[in-house]
Formats: structure tokens, C-alpha cells, sequence
């Protein structure tokens, strides 16, 4: 395992490109921090957005995977090239004539792919936590360690779209196109739940689309932003009663899970079917 | 005798077309294998079954003695196919060290084999910014980490200059002088020649010989002659009841031997015959004229 993860990293690394991706997208999340320093000063308003409760625990867990989850695209880059880039230098081929069996090939990437997932929680956990350290009302060891489900599901939710980016740079071999295909895959979501949702009605279409892929991802952390006790209080004041299921659900998590080892699978499946 | 490779009854279609027809054969250590056939006679196809690039339709095949799976016998093999395929925006020594790190061996090689093949001095240079001939023999470098216990060459001068391929003739004549089996595929009938002991020869994707170059085809050789004289120096020959075949091109006369007969004894004859012989040789049929006569053989 400790081989394949080796193989990979040296593919990665000696490409200026990669790295430079891979280092920004890092730097971006430690660059959740700098919302801290989100401050306006004008005349009576003072408005520190800090001090808005958006870093209270148990909340900046929520919050934090939520923003930094936005980041995942600039990883989703590295990890459609690295694979869609194996076809296009020939060098699967090459690969598996040096000795890589095709289960080690899919192996050697989708544990980068796990390796990527668990750093930028990890990551995300350390930010937060000093974070949360610095500005939370509430710094009960009880309240800090409650609600880490996000956490999993920050997890298993950049697990799962990575997973899927690796199948389309199987699937499509050219990692422009592959990235073309998923901007084109979310809306071909979007245009199937309206079809649904005009077919009958908006519960079933949600029903139903929870189901799918990039959807599924999606809902495993629900926006934070109604959440958050200025937003609510304002909309009660408006007459608006905000009352939202915000949990990670384990169906949700196993519902990703499920596509996460089916992007795998069908990968491997492709690449035993190609001829090269 | 230790078997590397054994191929039995494989057959692959692409579609309609099938590029392998049941074919078998097997490499045994220590010899040259050339595997020759026209463009498009399946040579590269069975090369990629055999390493684990194409599926094969039916038939099977398995490395040394069948009790290791195909990408742990790659590991001891060298090959190379068609194009050399590495990555371009690595150096040559990053990218040997992942080959290494594929195969599992130590990366205590790198300098020797690319010392061999004259690349040391451009080591730290992409491999984007080489010649294809320096491509090629990087490829030949990296298939040699491993000390191979076969190293599988296809059509490694395709493309080069003159000196490119002189350079890769004269590695492989190195490598070939050490030891190593090798199965080189070639439609160069002289390149073949000039390495091989043994060949195998492919035509749409069936097996039409294999065996040692110099048993391919059953002749005596043949003699080149030249006399003053060669209306009468032909029609004695015609007479003389030891040749299949006499051809006359620019003057010189070319007789095909029926049974064996020495270049001496000839001589000796010609001479009792009242004819003296400017030009006298004996030769053993080419490779080409080998393949073009076996080829001949099977269509009719």
C-alpha cells in the first residue's frame, strides 16, 4: 500500500502544475481563518464577522466543512489530470508493462484520493479547532467535541467527488472534456429533479434525487448559513420561521459511500475491458 | 531447457478482423528470438496480450514455469513497445526511479544502464526535451533495472535516423552478448539476421515457421558465377543435374544447389569442361530470400 501511495506521490510532485494546485488548495483552507479578520467600520456600524457566532462550537464545525468543501474543485483538477493524463502521455500502458497490475493502478490512485480526503480533514479540524479556540463563546470541552459528524462528512463527501473525478478520467481519457462532463453532469442533475418535480411533486423529485451522485455529496453538509442565530433571529422578526434538518444522516453518508466504491469499481472495470 | 514464455492457441478480434489466429509457440532462456512479419501481421498485438496491455479473445498463455501471475512476471521482464512512453515533464532519473519503485527493485542500477545506453550526461534533463532516439534508448534503459530475464523489443528502430539505429543495434548486440534472452520484433528481415537465432514468423496473424533461422528453409545455398563464356558455362550447369534453379541477372549466374556440393569441386568440374571461371562464391540464402520463399510457399 505504503508502495502504491509512493508511486503516486512521485507522479504528483514532479509536476510543477500539481504541485502548485495542491499547495494553493492547502494554503486556501488555512485562508478560512482570514474571515476572521472580516471587519467593517463604518461610521456607527460596527460589524466584526467574527463575533457573529459563526465560530461558536459546536456551529464552526458545520460552517468550516461547509466553506472549505467550495475548495474541492481545485483538487478535482489535479485529480481528473493525474488520471486522464495516464491515457494521453501513454504511460498506463507503460505502467502495466513495467509490472502494475490494473487493481494496483486504480488501488495506487484512489488511495491518493483517501490520502487527500483525510489531510484536508485533518486540516480542517486544526483550523477550526484554533479557531474556535480563539473566538467561541462556548468553550466546554463537552460542546467543542459535540457535532464532529460534519467532519465525516466532509470526509466522505470529498472521498466521494474525487472517487467520481478519478472515474471520469477513466471514463473520458482527456481531462479538459472529463471536466467539462462533470459541469455538465451537475446540470444534467438539476434538469432531471425539475423533469421530476413537474411530473409530480417536489418531495418525490427530492426523493428521488438524493440518490443521485453529485446530489447525494451535496446534501451530506446542508448549507449553515440560515443556521446561524443573526440570520434567524432576523428572519422571526420577518415573520419567517426557519426551522431546517441540518444533521448528517447515516443513510446520506451510506448513500455516498455506496457511489464512492461504484466509481471505484466501474474504473477498474473499464480499464480490465480497454484494449490499450 | 528453461521456458520464459509459452503461448498456446491465442487468438484476438477486434471486431471482425482477427489480428492473432491460435497461435502457439514458446521462448526457451538463453536465446535471440526475432519475431518478424509484414506491418499489420500481429506481431505487436501478441506482444500486448502477453504484457498485459490487450485482452486476449480465447487461447492463454503464461510466463516461466505458469505459477506467478502476468504483472508479477512482468517485473522480470524488460520491455518495450512501439513509442517509448514516459513521463514528459520528469527527468530521466525521476522517471527510472519510479520504474524501479513499480518493479520493486533497488534503484542502484539507474547510473549503470544509463551509462550503457550514453544517456548519464542528459540525466537531469526532461524527458520532453530528448530526441526520439534518445527516447528509445531511455526506453531500453529502464527495461534493463531490473536484470531481465527476457528483454522484449518491438520495432525498437522504427523511426530513427541511421546512426539512431546503429547506436540501438550496437545495444543490443551488448545486451544480447551478455546473456539475456530476447524476443525482438522486426518487419527489418536484416535486422533480425543480424541478431537472432531463432524466429518466428507471423502473416495475418498465423504462425507460419518457428524455429532456428538457419533451418528455416531446407538449402544447400547457392552459387555465384561468372565466366567468359556463360551461354556454354549455363547450359553445362543445366546438364550437370545439381541445381533446381539457374537465373542470369547482368551477367552474373546465379545456381540454386539440389544437393550439397562444394565450391571446389565446381571449380575442378568447370575447369574439366574447358570453362574458366572469372567469379566464384557460395552462399547460403539470405533471411529475405528465406521469408520470401517460405511466404511463397504457403500462398500457392
Amino acid at each position: 500500500m505504503i508502495r502504491l501511495l509512493e508511486i503516486e506521490a512521485i507522479k504528483l510532485w514532479n509536476s510543477k502544475i500539481s504541485r502548485v494546485l495542491i499547495i494553493s488548495y492547502f494554503a486556501l483552507l488555512i485562508s478560512i481563518a482570514l474571515i476572521s479578520a472580516i471587519k467593517f467600520d463604518i461610521g456607527p456600524i460596527e460589524f466584526h464577522l467574527a463575533d457573529q457566532g459563526i465560530f461558536n462550537f459546536p456551529y464552526i464545525w458545520h460552517f468550516n466543512s461547509y466553506v472549505a468543501a467550495l475548495f474541492k474543485l481545485f483538487l478535482a483538477i489535479v485529480i481528473v489530470s493525474m488520471m486522464s493524463n495516464e491515457y494521453s502521455n501513454k504511460t498506463l500502458k507503460q505502467n502495466l508493462i513495467d509490472g502494475l497490475s490494473k487493481k494496483e493502478f486504480v488501488l495506487s490512485k484512489f488511495l491518493t484520493v483517501v490520502v487527500f480526503a483525510g489531510v484536508s480533514t485533518v486540516f480542517i479540524f486544526v483550523v477550526s479547532m484554533i479557531l474556535g479556540l480563539a473566538f467561541s463563546d462556548y468553550d466546554e470541552i463537552g460542546i467543542i467535541f459535540s457535532d464532529l459528524e460534519f467532519l465525516i462528512a466532509f470526509f466522505v463527501k470529498l472521498m466521494g467527488f474525487f472517487s467520481f473525478c478519478l472515474f471520469l478520467g477513466v471514463l473520458v481519457k482527456r481531462s479538459a472534456f472529463a471536466l467539462g462532463f462533470l459541469i455538465l453532469w451537475q446540470v444534467f442533475e438539476g434538469i432531471l429533479y425539475l423533469f421530476i418535480r413537474s411530473r409530480s411533486d417536489s418531495s418525490l423529485a427530492e426523493g428521488i434525487s438524493r440518490f443521485f451522485p453529485l446530489d447525494s455529496m451535496s446534501n451530506l453538509i446542508k448549507e449553515p448559513f440560515t443556521r446561524l442565530g443573526a440570520v434567524k433571529s432576523v428572519a422571526s422578526q420577518l415573520g419567517e420561521e426557519l426551522a431546517r434538518d441540518y444533521a448528517v444522516h447515516w443513510y446520506e453518508i451510506l448513500i455516498v459511500l455506496a457511489w464512492t466504491f461504484a466509481f471505484v469499481y466501474f474504473s477498474y472495470l473499464l480499464l480490465k475491458k480497454r484494449d490499450l | 531447457m528453461e521456458t520464459i514464455l509459452t503461448i498456446n492457441n491465442l487468438t484476438k478480434k477486434f471486431g471482425a478482423l482477427t489480428a492473432v489466429k491460435d497461435l502457439s509457440f514458446t521462448i526457451e532462456k538463453g536465446n535471440v528470438y526475432g519475431l518478424l512479419g509484414p506491418n499489420g501481421s500481429g506481431k505487436s498485438t501478441t506482444l500486448g496480450i502477453v504484457l498485459n496491455v490487450v485482452n486476449k479473445t480465447s487461447g492463454d498463455f503464461h510466463w516461466f514455469d505458469g505459477n506467478v501471475s502476468t504483472h508479477d512476471a512482468l517485473k522480470k521482464v524488460g520491455a518495450i513497445i512501439e513509442r517509448p512512453n514516459f513521463y514528459p515533464y520528469m527527468s530521466a532519473i525521476q522517471n527510472l526511479r519510479l520504474v524501479c519503485k513499480i518493479k520493486e527493485v533497488k534503484t542502484n542500477k539507474i547510473e549503470e544502464s544509463l551509462r550503457l545506453v550514453g544517456l548519464w550526461d542528459r540525466r537531469d534533463s526532461n524527458f520532453s526535451t530528448y530526441s526520439l532516439g534518445m527516447k528509445q534508448r531511455l526506453a531500453i534503459a529502464s527495461a534493463l533495472l531490473n536484470d531481465p530475464e527476457i528483454l522484449i523489443l518491438d520495432e525498437p528502430t522504427n523511426g530513427l535516423d541511421p546512426q539512431g539505429i546503429h547506436q540501438i543495434r550496437e545495444i543490443i548486440k551488448k545486451i544480447a552478448a551478455g546473456g539475456t534472452t530476447i524476443l525482438l520484433a522486426s518487419h527489418l528481415l536484416d535486422e533480425v539476421e543480424k541478431v537472432c537465432s531463432h524466429v518466428v514468423i507471423l502473416r495475418k496473424g498465423e504462425k507460419l515457421y518457428s524455429g532456428r533461422v538457419d533451418q528455416m528453409v531446407a538449402s544447400h545455398g547457392f552459387f555465384e558465377l561468372k565466366a567468359s563464356d556463360p551461354k556454354a558455362l549455363e547450359s553445362i550447369l543445366e546438364n550437370s543435374g545439381y541445381f533446381t534453379n539457374i537465373q542470369t541477372e547482368n551477367g552474373l549466374i546465379r545456381a540454386f544447389l539440389k544437393e550439397p556440393l562444394e565450391a571446389n569441386s565446381l571449380n575442378e568440374m568447370m575447369f574439366q569442361k574447358g570453362i574458366v571461371l572469372s567469379h566464384l562464391v557460395k552462399r547460403q540464402a539470405s533471411l529475405e530470400e528465406q521469408f520470401l520463399t517460405l511466404t511463397n510457399k504457403q500462398t500457392v
